[in-house]
């Protein structure tokens, strides 16, 4: 009934947009990494032909980011921090995600309220609200003196790889559990009673149905906060800024904002974005064959 | 768990209140089965992840320049002190700037997210499966390199666009129109074809169909969206750093970041307190706007936090 261009002129001004600034600004990071200084501005000067394409930067960043460049520890250490925070994220999240789909009844609404309320309110002000609770005269410290933990106060927010990692964990959490939520929450209740008859117990039943029917759910929420994590660089910044909790994002912000060598902070930024467009494929791969399997 | 009389077969029912013992070894054996455990880790994250925020807000009012001990209840961060949020000129000009910025991204991402829903739903042919493909990658790429790649792109090949508000609301439409997309789209789905079939066997034009039928259909999914960029731009951080040239184009998420790394004030807390509130009340308003425009349709809030929980995904 409707014109057969019709479509695709509605579908045309946001394909362009996203062509022009976010296809296109990809390549610029491309050119910029693969391209060359000027000598004495010291500017970035972009290498738009792959053809003339000059690996020397790339490689540079490349030898840095390896064992034994200066950069291999900041790799290890996102990692570290990204894996802990991650691991920490199914530890807490499942069994919260895991009683509002299952046993909650009255709270359900409330506690899916409360559960979306974070995702709403500013990071940076969530960031803020435990800057203050961690300060040496906040309530953390306070209630640490009190309880006679400590006598003297803790330095929280003096770059301590345990306040990045509470801060990460912190931060992302609700985009763990909200997609985990709505996985488990999908299960059809007939398994769960099939298990049942068959004579397993709860614990088996959650071993061998729910948890296997979750298993996407887990590792979608996972992908969706390590992404982000990875990339993340104001959250070490704020509740530390010590250059010994300076992450893979701290060093990218670094050659923007503070040195002024964009053309090793693209090359960085590259590789990043590899290194992740990987995890992702990864995570789409695993989802698709598990939706085989399910209909198979 | 010192009971002298033997314990009875575990598939007896227990005769009345059970003893605190006997719930104690029947949660051990059973753990599942009566989830305290559960309810106790679910509240206690919830605590953890609302409670904060709620103290920040209470420090906003306090009466004297701590953050951390409680001086009474006063309102001179907001309105009074020469650095509360009304007097300081910087903090009053990032919430200028935030909001701005909002508004345009409103205005411009989202007519851009409706049509690009409407267009990938149905189109089918050459170009349709890369552009579905397209779509989806500004809500997986980390903002730091979207923010990398805008601000290499402003200034080595569009280097008529400079940093600043404007290349600052380009960036900000770049990440919304994806969520205005997934959220048409899922109403899209969810009222199929039916109803413009229908006008067209009544003999309504494709126009006719389209702006009588259609749209009114698809209002609600346009306002939650419209909604949606408004919260995601007025939170966003990242973008608005990357782009920004310092000065007033200044937003309020990078003014409570720049005061949290320098000597935070309560007035801070403050102005955190106004950015939360106003994107709350945009969801809000989002959400009540979505309910009311499907009223008499069943099962109407689910649809919106299904989309909100796809729109996360």
């Amino acid at each position: 009934m409707y014109p057969g261009w019709l479509w695709r002129g509605f579908a045309l001004p946001g394909v362009v947009w996203l062509i022009l600034l976010f296809i296109i600004p990809f390549y610029a990071v491309t050119a910029v990494a693969f391209g060359q200084v000027n000598p004495t501005l010291l500017t970035p000067e972009p290498v738009w032909n792959p053809l003339q394409w000059n690996v020397g930067w790339m490689s540079e960043a490349l030898t840095r980011l390896r064992p034994g460049g200066d950069l291999w520890v900041v790799v290890v250490r996102t990692c570290e921090y990204v894996v802990v925070s991650v691991g920490m994220c199914i530890a807490i999240g499942y069994p919260v995600a895991y009683y509002i789909a299952r046993h909650a009844t009255r709270t359900k609404s409330l506690l899916l309220i409360l559960l979306i309320l974070p995702l709403w309110i500013s990071y940076l002000m969530r960031m803020l609200a435990w800057v203050n609770l961690l300060a040496p005269d906040g309530y953390v410290n306070r209630f640490l003196i009190w309880s006679h933990v400590i006598s003297t106060p803790y330095g929280w927010l003096d770059g301590r790889p345990i306040t990045v990692i509470f801060a990460l964990i912190y931060g992302y959490i609700p985009f763990f559990i909200l997609p985990l939520y709505a996985s488990l929450d999908r299960i059809d209740k007939s398994f769960l009673e099939a298990a049942r008859d068959l004579g397993a117990s709860p614990f088996r039943t959650f071993l061998h149905v729910t948890l296997p029917l979750s298993k996407t759910g887990i590792l979608g929420g996972c992908v969706l906060v390590a992404l982000p994590m990875f990339g993340d660089y104001y959250t070490p910044n704020i509740v530390s800024g010590a250059p010994t909790t300076s992450m893979v994002g701290n060093q990218i912000d670094l050659y923007f904002h503070y040195t002024s060598q964009p053309t090793i902070g693209a090359a960085l930024t590259l590789i990043l974005s590899f290194f992740l467009v990987v995890l992702m494929a990864y995570y789409m791969v695993t989802v698709a064959r598990a939706t085989k399997e399910q209909q198979a | 768990m010192t009971t002298t009389t033997p314990a009875p077969p575990r598939t007896a029912a227990p005769q009345g209140r059970p003893s605190a013992a006997r719930r104690l070894r029947s949660w051990f054996a059973n753990p599942w089965g009566r989830p305290r455990f559960l309810v106790l880790i679910t509240w206690t994250y919830m605590v953890w992840a609302i409670v904060p925020v709620l103290i920040a807000v209470q420090y906003s009012f306090n009466g004297s320049r701590s953050r951390t001990i409680w001086a009474g209840f006063s309102t001179r961060w907001y309105i009074s002190d020469p650095s509360s949020v009304i007097n300081d000129p910087t903090l009053s000009s990032a919430l200028q700037q935030s909001l701005k910025l909002a508004a345009a991204d409103v205005i411009i991402a989202t007519p851009i997210g409706v049509l690009l829903a409407l267009g990938l739903a149905r189109w089918r042919g050459r170009g349709s499966g890369s552009s579905n493909f397209i779509m989806l990658f500004p809500l997986v790429t980390p903002e730091i390199v979207m923010g990398v790649s805008l601000l290499l792109v402003f200034t080595n090949l569009f280097t008529f666009i400079h940093t600043g508000t404007f290349a600052q609301i380009l960036g900000h439409v770049t990440f919304s129109i994806s969520y205005v997309v997934v959220i048409v789209r899922g109403r899209l789905f969810s009222i199929g074809r039916q109803y413009e079939e229908a006008a067209a066997d009544l003999g309504a034009s494709p126009r006719v169909a389209l702006v009588k039928v259609l749209l009114p259909l698809l209002t609600p999914a346009i306002v939650a969206g419209a909604a949606i960029c408004f919260a995601i731009s007025i939170d966003d951080f990242v973008i608005s750093y990357w782009l920004s040239s310092g000065g007033n184009t200044t937003t309020v998420p990078m003014a409570i970041y720049a005061a949290t790394r320098a000597a935070p004030l309560p007035s801070t807390n403050a102005i955190a307190t106004i950015l939360s509130l106003i994107t709350l009340a945009s969801v809000v308003l989002g959400y009540a706007g979505y309910r009311i425009f499907t009223r008499g349709e069943r099962a109407a809030g689910q649809g919106m936090v299904g989309d909100m929980a796809a729109f996360d995904i």
